[in-house]
């Protein structure tokens, strides 16, 4: 029997989203069920000077209405989970609702419960408020600066850390040949997964356990925070999210809203729903990126590269969300050197406080901006020395002989054969004869680019110790559980939560795989902590890697058990069994078998086990990695400018991607589109924009633009396969390559198709307008 | 007109529903709190994002920018009328087939604008299906496989379709 | 995203609606398709305490020709207009404008009337309507009015429709057989409205000599508008690329160009022209 891994195999978990029978949170209904809607601060940053609810109260239908003030000292506040090490970091108190000062538009002020959705919205219009307004302040340079706006009291300066790393020094920089300087914005992202937040909590008096629906990518996280705020030990809190719509680390966070419906719950003794409308999301779920990068890159006119080290200033918004500090630090610093032998690397990270929404993670967190950084700086440096920009990184990729490698920032790539990737893709375009094409085109008025991207990121987080060591409240460790029934079914439970990545399927197929039964009798269980011990959820592309491996662990501890029964029943030796196809046979008597179903029921019956042997079949792991893994890759992209108005056509998008061996092309495939199109949206399209006053201006889906069908043509991907030596299948991880490669290399592309005019770079989104004036100013100073 | 309700009666996934609802009441709140039909989602404000599309009157719409009222004397099918488990409808299909979704929660809407598309252009180019992809938003697939879900659907609906044009056909020449 | 509460009452005339708008007081809104209302209204930017539905109203339906005219029916749907054979054939720019206005779900509920009448300001439809000088038939309790689309569109959803009006058709003058009639727009990335739409119907005699040509400018300026430059600048002349762009160049010069957070006051003129040349050159190319 051919395995099962390696092959398309069909998502068990379609059927019922493909009939709508899919449960996602507001699906939820109850008997008796409440609406939650809240009131959002109007204002930036103002001081709540009086509430009057009173109208509000007697409104149709309104069951309660909760201030700030009403939740002091009765729920606990909004903890930050992660703290990186030696950073000075400041986590100022986030109550659920403001108390006295609102420090963002869309703020929680107030919470209304009401009867109906309906009603819950009309009584927060009767909410009265008088607001004392503040000055406010939303760009991070600004909030550095002297006499600017204070966010918080205790914050002074704005400062929330200061993480440095690295061992690039001065004198690296003085005795660098070449050194290329450049500032880059990585604008502030609206992560926008289709499923708006929601959350419904159920309060059983009698047995005193909370039950809560959330749209979480982390329910274990998500019980372990909540557990502390609202003061409900852990065995007593269950918290549900099997179908999330979409998450991109938007729904990795504890929320305020969240954790203030299941507060309703428990003092009204009802159940209460509340999901967010877009415009809310728009205000009230994290932002992704905001970073203002000054990036200084040195090497040799021969093309060899030296150093690169990096001042980074993040608006982390007016809280410090849930992972919030790892994203600019940890997860962006540690990758600054990419792909490439760079002995000095060095990172400076200031992370700020603004009145703006908080930030957190969105999609690749941290290894986008440090991707985008690199190979922007990589084809400028390639310009500033004359050499092509492929030619620049061959030189320089870490050979495939040299892993293990350890970085200069202190990481070891686990494997890596970074050439193959960039040959393989550079086939797939036919580099040379598009440059030659290029030229042609170029003298008849077309501007036509190719933007190249190497790279390699930090996945599978993570092992536990490291977590600990950056500062990671938490272990990073993953949770297995395969429970063989006496019919030799399987149920293999999961702790990690994946919300569209497809590992009911995936996971299935390692299952079944390790135990030789049909996919189809493997059913995967995640996404509920009164059905899995304990796990750390699916971000950070450490589902597979991390929960996969857990899972192959717990799979071949059902094997080793199963092993012994049918040695026992086979009356041989141990040894002399061989298991192969779902079949334990004797070694040189194939005749003499026994079915994985057949020691399956054995098992369970239990009237004839080995001694020493207990009944059922069953295995567990607690996988804890021992490294990170490392998934590499080329991309490249054939982009067209138009040059009377500014507009970048995507001509090709060639996409050769390294996640280790693949358990589902398919499945793998899907997850590289789907990166690649929001890496796009970020270069060309995507932007959140607030205005001085801190309004968002971009807080709709009329003015926030979306990726849509239109914008693209049909992506060309391939993988090559180089497995991580340490991981149990050698997987590791695909859920991010493509927003981590695709926005350097479309924005390389433009910058290629430009280059001619001396357009040295343009501040994303590459809009149409600034496109057309970075080709008017060329124009004008060539 | 506080407390006004209106009397609307709509034939959903085939069967007549009657019901006393708020004017204000927006078709797809009809569907999911009314009727226990969640299905159909929710994931904008501004008639964007098409999560919500139903067919009313055979045409797409989106049924958070309809009232209820509007429906009254209609018919509307929702995802759970367009095909069983264990007889899809070509589209449900063609996204099965050709893993034309991940987390699920705009597939309802894109599948049922996809069928609206299908009906009107039955043989469309890649590029024909990405414009008609305008009205419909996915953050998870990038949409080539959704484009590849509807190109199956479209040939299966052809072939379903040939052998009742020939007895047509031939019944036109008799 | 939840409407305040309205009342609600069908008409089955113009004649009752307009008996229910008087007897609200005025207070009330048409509810035709309810593709510009609602989500103004669901965004409670607009709270009208009562909605008149007007959808039920036949004499608000119907594609005609009637003499040098045709006469399209205010709840006539954006689909209909691309698709309706007689507007495709007398009345091409409307059809390929609306064929290009929002999506496939939208252009089945939103109308003709609609569009009109909230006068967005980057509306696909007025281009067109001000372009041939179309008329909007209104009924109002005094009598039927009609307005010129020139005069119509105001502002930014602002018009010169009477209080107390009903929309109840907008009659368009059949342009000569000769003239071909194209919109072209760049559309906003994200809401698909124009951040410039153009909508030229233009053709040329015997000789080759433009004899007719209309352009409308939408999305660009607070209003749409009629670029009478760039007419004049093509009437009577042979319309050679270079023509054509010396006339599109004009484009801007008839209405005050405004910028936005996506597309500056300079970069939306020089977009008037782009689009005005792409649209052009289908039409006369």
């Amino acid at each position: 029997m051919a395995s099962v891994l390696g092959t398309a195999v069909k998502r068990r978990e379609d059927p019922r989203l493909i009939t709508g029978r899919g449960r996602y949170t507001d699906d939820v209904q109850l008997p008796g069920m409440l609406y939650a809607c809240i009131l959002r601060s109007p204002h930036a940053h103002a001081r709540i000077k009086r509430i009057d609810v009173s109208q509000a109260k007697a409104a149709p239908g309104v069951v309660a209405v909760f201030t700030g003030q009403d939740l002091v000292g009765r729920m606990g506040t909004i903890p930050t989970a992660w703290l990186p090490p030696d950073s000075g970091i400041r986590t100022t108190a986030h109550p659920a609702l403001a108390v006295d000062r609102v420090r963002y538009v869309g703020d929680g002020v107030a919470m209304v419960v009401a009867e109906d959705r309906y009603q819950a919205r009309d009584a927060v219009d009767l909410i009265r408020v008088e607001y004392e307004v503040l000055p406010a302040v939303v760009d991070q340079e600004e909030a550095l600066s002297e006499g600017a706006p204070q966010v918080h009291d205790d914050a002074p300066g704005n400062l929330a850390f200061h993480w440095k790393a690295g061992n690039a020094t001065d004198e690296v920089f003085a005795q660098a040949e070449v050194v290329v300087r450049q500032r880059f914005r990585q604008q502030r992202l609206i992560p926008n997964p289709m499923e708006p937040r929601s959350a419904v909590a159920d309060f059983n008096a009698s047995t005193g356990e909370l039950t809560m629906w959330l749209t979480s990518q982390n329910p274990h996280i998500h019980r372990l925070l909540l557990s502390g705020i609202l003061g409900i030990p852990e065995h007593k809190l269950r918290v549900v999210a099997v179908d999330v719509g979409g998450g991109f680390g938007a729904k990795i966070a504890c929320y305020p809203d969240e954790a203030l419906v299941g507060f309703a719950a428990l003092q009204l003794g009802r159940p209460v729903k509340w999901t967010e409308d877009r415009r809310e999301n728009f205000m009230a779920t994290t932002h992704g990126r905001d970073m203002i990068l000054d990036v200084e890159f040195a090497g040799r006119r021969d093309g060899t590269f030296t150093a690169i080290r990096v001042k980074n200033i993040a608006n982390m918004g007016a809280y410090l969300s849930t992972a919030a500090p790892g994203v600019p630090t940890i997860l962006f610093g540690l990758i600054v050197p990419g792909p490439y032998r760079i002995p000095y690397a060095g990172v400076d990270v200031r992370g700020v406080f603004t009145n703006t929404t908080p930030t957190d993670a969105y999609r690749g967190a941290g290894r986008p901006e440090a991707t985008y950084l690199l190979e922007r700086m990589v084809d400028l440096f390639a310009r500033e020395i004359g050499m092509d920009p492929v030619e620049v990184r061959r030189r320089n990729l870490i050979p495939a002989d040299a892993f293990p490698y350890n970085t200069a920032m202190g990481l070891q790539y686990d494997s890596g054969n970074y050439e193959e990737a960039l040959d393989k893709a550079l086939a797939m375009l036919g580099y040379e004869k598009f440059r030659e094409e290029q030229e042609k085109l170029r003298a008849e008025g077309r501007y036509l680019g190719v933007g190249v991207t190497t790279y390699v990121e930090i996945c599978g987080l993570g092992p536990s110790q490291v977590a600990g060591a950056v500062g990671f409240q938490g272990g990073l460790w993953e949770s297995a559980t395969v429970r063989v029934h006496p019919s030799g079914k399987v149920t293999a439970f999961t702790g990690t939560s994946p919300h569209g990545q497809g590992e009911e399927t995936t996971f299935a197929q390692i299952v079944s795989a390790k135990l030789g039964v049909p996919v189809e009798d493997v059913e995967v269980v995640h996404g509920d902590t009164h059905r899995i011990a304990m796990g750390w959820g699916t971000y950070g592309s450490r589902t597979t890697p991390v929960g996969g491996s857990a899972l192959a662990v717990a799979a071949d501890r059902v094997v080793e058990k199963a092993k012994k029964i049918a040695a026992h029943m086979l009356e041989v030796a141990e040894e002399d069994v061989v298991f192969a196809d779902g079949v334990f046979a004797v070694q040189g008597a194939p005749s003499r078998r026994a079915t994985f179903q057949e020691v399956a029921l054995q098992a369970y019956l239990a009237w004839n086990l080995p001694a020493g042997v207990e009944p059922a079949l069953e295995g567990s792991a607690f996988y804890d990695p021992t490294n990170f893994v490392y998934p590499f890759g080329t991309h490249i992209c054939v982009v067209e400018v138009l040059p009377d108005t500014g507009e970048v056509k995507i001509l090709r998008y060639i996409a050769v991607d390294d996640p280790g061996p693949v358990i589902n092309p398919m499945i793998a495939e899907g997850q590289v589109h789907g990166g690649i199109v929001q890496g796009i949206g970020q270069a060309l399209w995507e932007g959140a924009l607030y205005d001085e006053q801190g309004q968002l201006v971009s807080g709709t889906f009329m003015d926030y633009a979306m990726p849509k069908a239109r914008f693209f043509p049909a992506f060309e991907t391939a993988f090559t396969e180089t497995p991580s030596p340490h991981t149990p299948l050698g997987v590791k991880g695909i859920g991010e390559t493509g927003t981590i490669a695709a926005t350097p290399t479309v924005v390389n592309a433009v910058m290629d198709a430009l280059a001619h005019l001396g357009v040295r770079d343009i501040d994303m989104p590459l809009t149409p307008e600034r496109v057309w004036r970075a080709i008017r100013d060329g124009r004008d100073g060539a | 007109m506080e407390g006004q309700k209106v009397a609307v009666r709509i034939t959903v996934n085939g069967t007549v529903r009657t019901a006393m609802v708020e004017p204000r009441t927006l078709l797809v709140h009809f569907l999911r709190d009314g009727l226990g039909l969640t299905g159909t989602h929710v994931g904008c404000d501004t008639s964007q994002c098409g999560a919500c599309t139903v067919l009313l009157n055979g045409e797409a719409v989106k049924s958070c920018t309809v009232l209820a009222v509007q429906a009254d004397g209609a018919e509307v099918t929702t995802v759970e009328g367009l095909g069983s488990l264990d007889a899809l409808h070509p589209v449900q299909a063609g996204f099965w087939e050709k893993h034309g979704l991940q987390c699920g929660f705009c597939t309802p809407g894109v599948m049922m604008a996809a069928v609206a598309l299908l009906k009107e252009n039955p043989n469309p180019t890649e590029e024909e299906i990405r414009e008609g992809l305008e009205g419909v938003l996915c953050r998870c697939t990038g949409y080539q496989n959704i484009v590849r879900a509807i190109q199956y659907a479209a040939k299966q609906l052809a072939s379903e379709a040939e052998p009742s044009e020939q007895v047509a056909a031939a019944g036109g020449d008799a | 995203m939840i409407p305040s509460a309205f009342a609600y009452e069908r008409a089955a005339s113009v004649k009752e609606a307009l008996e229910l708008w008087r007897a609200s007081g005025g207070s009330a809104k048409w509810l035709a398709g309810g593709h510009s209302l609602l989500p103004l209204m669901k965004l409670r930017l607009s709270a009208p305490p009562k909605l008149i539905d007007i959808s039920g109203i036949d004499e608000l339906r119907g594609v005609a020709r009637v003499g040098d005219r045709v006469v399209i029916g205010a709840l006539t749907t954006h689909r209909e207009l691309a698709t309706h054979p007689l507007i495709r054939e007398t009345l091409p720019a409307l059809s390929d404008a609306a064929r290009q206005v929002g999506d496939l779900q939208v252009r089945n509920r939103g109308t003709i009337g609609g569009n009109l009448a909230h006068a967005d300001t980057a509306s696909d439809l007025p281009a067109v309507a001000v372009s041939l000088g179309a008329e909007l038939l209104v009924a109002t309790p005094d009598g039927d009015v009609v307005l010129p689309a020139q005069e119509f569109f105001l502002g930014p959803l602002v018009t010169a429709m009477p209080e107390n009006g009903l929309l109840k058709a907008v009659s368009f003058p059949v342009p000569p057989g000769n003239a071909r009639g194209v919109y072209e727009k760049f559309p906003h990335p994200a809401s698909g409205y124009a951040v410039v739409g153009v909508a030229v119907t233009a053709g040329v005699d015997a000789q080759g000599v433009v004899d007719f040509v209309r352009v409308g400018v939408t999305g660009a300026a607070d209003a749409a508008y009629r670029a009478q430059a760039v007419e004049e600048a093509l009437l009577g002349r042979e319309p050679t690329p270079d023509a054509l762009r010396a006339a599109a160049a004009k484009a801007a010069d008839d209405g005050a160009i405004a910028g936005d957070a996506f597309a500056s006051e300079a970069y939306r003129r020089h977009l008037c022209t782009v689009v005005a040349e792409r649209a052009l050159r289908r039409a006369l190319g």
